[in-house]
C-alpha cells in the first residue's frame, strides 16, 4: 500500500513554481495521478488553467514529456501520440514501455471536449484520461459548463432577480464514459488520496482506456478561503454529491460509503459564495431540491454496486 | 519505373503505400474518401504496418497528426471541404509547432449551398495557415508532389506541413495512366524520419505547445514565416532530386509557350491542362500565347512569376474560388501585389470560374484569350469577371 511519504519522496513529474492559484485542486490532481507509476508517462493537456499555468514560456513545469494543442483534442491528442508509439515500437525504432495519460477540466471533457473523448475512447487506444473537475470554465473567468451544479452562480448563470444561479443539473460524464463499456472507469476526489492513487495506479496498469473523475475545488470559482481546498472535496463525499466509485467491466462498484456520517448537502453549499444566494428566503426551497436530486443519484448508485449491475 | 492506369485517389493511396508511412489519421469525406479506402485496404491487407487511426472527425484527424508528428513519426492524412474547414484552428497549431506531416486535399466547394464539385475555396481558406502549398495539374503530379512533400516537410530547416492539392472529382475520380517509380526508390528518395523533437525521448523532455505571451509570440511567428520564406531553396532543391530520379522537371511554376508570349492565362491544376490545349490551337492560328500555371501556391513564387511575365502585354488570372473582397480571388490579388515589383505591369483581368464544379471547357478558356487580344492596350472597365456564370 502506498504511503504520503513514499510519494512525496518521488521526483515530481509536476514541478513547484507553477502558477496555478493557491489552493489550486488541479495541481494536486496531477502530482497524486502520476506519483502512481514509475513508468515513462507522456501528457496531452487540454486547454485551461492547467495548460495555461504550467507552461508559461520559456518556462515549463513538466518533467515529463507534454504536449498541448488544443482545448477540445486533448483525447484525440493523445489518440496520435500513442498510435505514433504502437507504430514506432512495431517497427523497431522505439524500446521500452511508455504510458500515456491525458488531463482536461470539465470544459475540455463535458463539453467541447466531448466528441474528441468519446472518439478515442471507442478506438480503444491505451490512454488514461483524468478530469479535474472544477464545475466552471475557470480560466476564462468561471462560465458555466455542464459541469456546474444545480444552483451554482457563475459569470454567465450569476444568480439574477429572476433566474437564481445555473437552471440545469450537472452531466453526468462518467456514466457517459462508463456508457462506452471502457475497461476502467472511475471517480475520485483530492481529498481521498490513497483512494485517487489507487485507482490511478489501477487506471495506468489496465490495457485500453480507461477514465478518472476528480473532484479539483477551485477557490477562485467556488469562492472560498484557499486553505479549505481538501475540506470541501472531502465534504462532497461525505454529502454523496461527488460519490467515489469505480466501473470495471460494465461493474458499479462502490469506493466509499460514509454511512451514518452522510452529511446534508446544504452544509458544503454553504461554505462556497457561489451558493449564498441558494440560502436567500425566496430561494430556499432550492435547497430541498439539489438535497433530494443528491439522494436519488445517490440510492441509484448504492443499488448499482450492491447489485453490481447497472439499471 | 511502370506504367498504370489508375484513379486518382488510388494514384494517391498508391504514393502512401510507397512512401509508408508511421501513421495515418483520417476520416472520410467526398471526394478524398477514396484515398482512405484504398489505404485502409492496404493496412487491413496487410501490405503495409501503418498505425491508420479512424478518427471520427477531421477535427481529431488533425489533432491526432499532430499528436503523433510530435511523437517522431511520419504522418499523413486527406481530407476535402468541409473536412479541411473543421480542421482550421489545428492547422495553425501543427505550423506553428512546426510539426513536418503530410495532407491531400481534393479540392471541394465549400458550403452553403452544399455542393460536392470541384473548386479550391477549401484550399484556399487555409492558405494563410502557415502550410506549404502544392497543386497538381493530374493524378501523376498528385502522386509526385506526395512524394517530394514528404522530403520537403521533413527538412531540418523547414520543419513545416505540406498539403497537396489535386481537383477534386476531375483528378481525384478520373482514370490517368500513371507512370510509378518502384517501391525502393521512392523509400530511398523519402529516406528514414529521424527528429531529435520526439515526445517518446523519454530522456529530453519536450513541452510541445506552451503558452506565449506578448514577450515571446511575436519572435516565434517571424522565424516560422522565415522558415516557409527559406523553403524556396529546398523545394527546388528536392524537384531537382526528384527529376533525376524520375526525369519529370517541375518547377515552382511552370510556363508554358512564354518566351515570345503577349498574352497568357494563369492558372491551378487541372485547368491548366485545358488551357494548354487552347494555348496550342492559338498557336497554330499565329496568337502569341502562353501559359502559367503555379505548382506552388504557399510559399507565393513572386520572383519566378515577375521574371516569366516581364515582357506580357495582358494576363488573365483564373481563379477557382470567389475570396468575396470584392476586390478579386487569392491569385489575382497575390499576383497583382507582385506584380507591382515589376518593371513591366501587363493588363490584368481576374476571371473567377468554375464554383461547386461548374466545367470549364476549351470554349470558355478561348473566350478568355480573346478578351484580353481585343482589350489589348487599352485600360479594361471591370477588371474581376466571373467567367461561366449565368445571368
Amino acid at each position: 500500500m502506498v504511503s504520503i511519504t513514499e510519494i512525496v519522496k518521488k521526483p515530481q513529474k509536476l514541478a513547484c513554481g507553477h502558477r496555478l492559484c493557491p489552493g489550486c485542486g488541479a495541481g494536486v490532481v496531477v502530482n497524486l495521478v502520476l506519483s502512481s507509476i514509475d513508468t515513462p508517462v507522456v501528457i496531452a493537456n487540454a486547454t485551461g488553467c492547467l495548460e495555461v499555468s504550467t507552461t508559461v514560456y520559456p518556462y515549463t513545469s513538466w518533467n515529463t514529456p507534454f504536449i498541448h494543442s488544443a482545448f477540445e483534442n486533448a483525447a484525440a491528442t493523445i489518440s496520435g501520440v500513442e498510435g505514433a508509439y504502437r507504430s514506432l515500437k512495431r517497427r523497431g525504432k522505439i524500446n521500452g514501455e511508455i504510458y500515456f495519460a491525458a488531463f482536461g477540466g470539465d470544459g475540455g471533457t463535458y463539453d467541447i471536449g466531448l466528441q474528441s473523448l468519446s472518439g478515442a475512447l471507442e478506438r480503444g487506444h491505451d490512454f488514461v484520461y483524468v478530469c479535474y473537475d472544477n464545475g466552471a470554465y475557470m480560466n476564462t473567468g468561471v462560465q458555466r459548463s455542464s459541469a456546474t451544479p444545480f444552483g451554482a452562480s457563475t459569470t454567465t448563470s450569476p444568480a439574477g432577480k429572476e433566474i437564481p444561479g445555473k437552471p440545469h443539473y450537472k452531466k453526468d460524464i462518467t456514466r457517459i464514459v462508463a456508457a462506452h463499456e471502457i475497461p476502467y472507469v472511475a471517480q475520485a476526489s483530492v481529498s481521498h488520496w490513497k483512494d485517487l492513487v489507487k485507482k490511478s495506479k489501477k487506471a495506468f496498469e489496465t490495457k485500453g482506456p480507461a477514465f478518472i473523475n476528480v473532484i479539483a475545488p477551485c477557490p477562485t470559482g467556488w469562492v472560498y478561503d484557499p486553505k479549505d481546498t481538501i475540506k470541501l472535496a472531502r465534504e462532497a463525499v461525505y454529502s454523496c454529491i461527488w460519490p467515489l466509485y469505480e466501473v470495471e467491466d460494465g461493474k458499479y462498484k462502490l469506493s466509499f460509503d460514509p454511512k451514518k456520517k452522510k452529511t446534508d448537502v446544504a452544509g458544503w453549499l454553504k461554505q462556497q459564495r457561489r451558493f449564498r444566494h441558494l440560502f436567500e428566503p425566496q430561494n430556499e426551497y432550492l435547497l430541498d431540491e439539489i438535497q433530494g436530486e443528491t439522494d436519488k443519484k445517490w440510492n441509484e448508485l448504492l443499488e448499482e454496486s450492491s447489485s453490481g449491475k447497472r439499471k | 519505373m511502370s506504367k498504370v492506369a489508375l484513379l486518382g485517389n488510388a494514384t494517391i493511396a498508391e504514393a502512401m503505400r510507397q512512401i509508408n508511412p508511421d501513421v495515418v489519421a483520417a476520416f472520410p469525406i467526398t471526394p478524398a474518401t477514396g484515398i482512405v479506402q484504398e489505404f485502409s485496404q492496404y493496412v487491413h491487407d496487410g501490405v503495409l504496418d501503418t498505425e491508420f487511426i479512424t478518427v471520427e472527425s477531421e477535427h481529431s484527424a488533425m489533432s491526432a497528426c499532430i499528436g503523433a508528428s510530435a511523437a517522431g513519426a511520419r504522418v499523413m492524412t486527406a481530407t476535402s471541404s468541409a473536412g479541411l474547414a473543421l480542421m482550421w484552428e489545428l492547422l495553425g497549431v501543427a505550423s506553428g509547432l512546426r510539426l513536418p506531416m503530410v495532407m491531400v486535399v481534393a479540392n471541394r466547394a465549400l458550403s452553403s449551398p452544399i455542393n460536392i464539385g470541384c473548386d479550391h475555396s477549401d484550399s484556399m481558406g487555409a492558405r494563410d495557415s502557415g502550410w506549404i502549398q502544392l497543386y497538381s495539374e493530374n493524378a501523376q503530379e498528385g502522386y509526385d508532389n506526395v512524394i517530394k512533400a514528404v522530403r520537403i516537410s521533413e527538412n531540418k530547416d523547414v520543419r513545416l506541413p505540406v498539403m497537396v492539392m489535386i481537383d477534386g472529382f476531375i483528378t481525384s475520380h478520373c482514370t490517368e495512366v500513371l507512370e510509378s517509380l518502384e517501391d525502393d526508390q521512392v523509400r530511398g528518395f523519402a529516406g528514414e524520419y529521424k527528429t531529435d523533437y520526439s515526445l517518446l525521448n523519454i530522456e529530453n523532455p519536450l513541452t510541445y505547445g506552451p503558452y506565449q505571451t506578448s514577450e515571446y509570440y511575436f519572435e516565434t511567428k517571424k522565424q516560422e514565416a522565415d522558415s516557409i520564406k527559406d523553403s524556396f531553396g529546398i523545394i527546388k532543391k528536392v524537384s531537382e532530386e526528384f527529376e533525376t530520379l524520375s526525369g519529370r522537371h517541375q518547377s515552382i511554376v511552370e510556363s508554358y509557350m512564354m518566351e515570345d508570349a503577349e498574352v497568357a492565362v494563369m492558372v491551378l491544376s487541372s485547368t491548366a491542362g485545358t488551357t494548354r490545349a487552347v494555348v496550342d490551337s492559338l498557336r497554330s492560328e499565329g496568337i502569341k500565347a502562353g501559359l502559367i500555371k503555379p505548382r506552388l501556391f504557399r510559399p507565393f513564387p513572386a520572383e519566378k512569376i515577375i521574371e516569366i511575365t516581364k515582357n506580357l502585354k495582358s494576363l488573365a488570372i483564373l481563379d477557382r474560388s470567389e475570396a468575396f473582397s470584392a476586390s478579386g480571388g487569392p491569385l489575382f490579388t497575390e499576383t497583382r501585389s507582385a506584380l507591382y515589383e515589376s518593371g513591366s505591369k501587363p493588363n490584368i483581368i481576374n476571371y473567377i470560374y468554375g464554383l461547386g464544379g461548374r466545367d470549364i471547357c476549351m470554349e470558355d478558356i478561348r473566350k478568355v484569350f480573346l478578351e484580353l487580344l481585343e482589350e489589348e492596350g487599352k485600360r479594361p472597365e471591370v477588371i474581376i469577371r466571373h467567367l461561366g456564370v449565368r445571368k
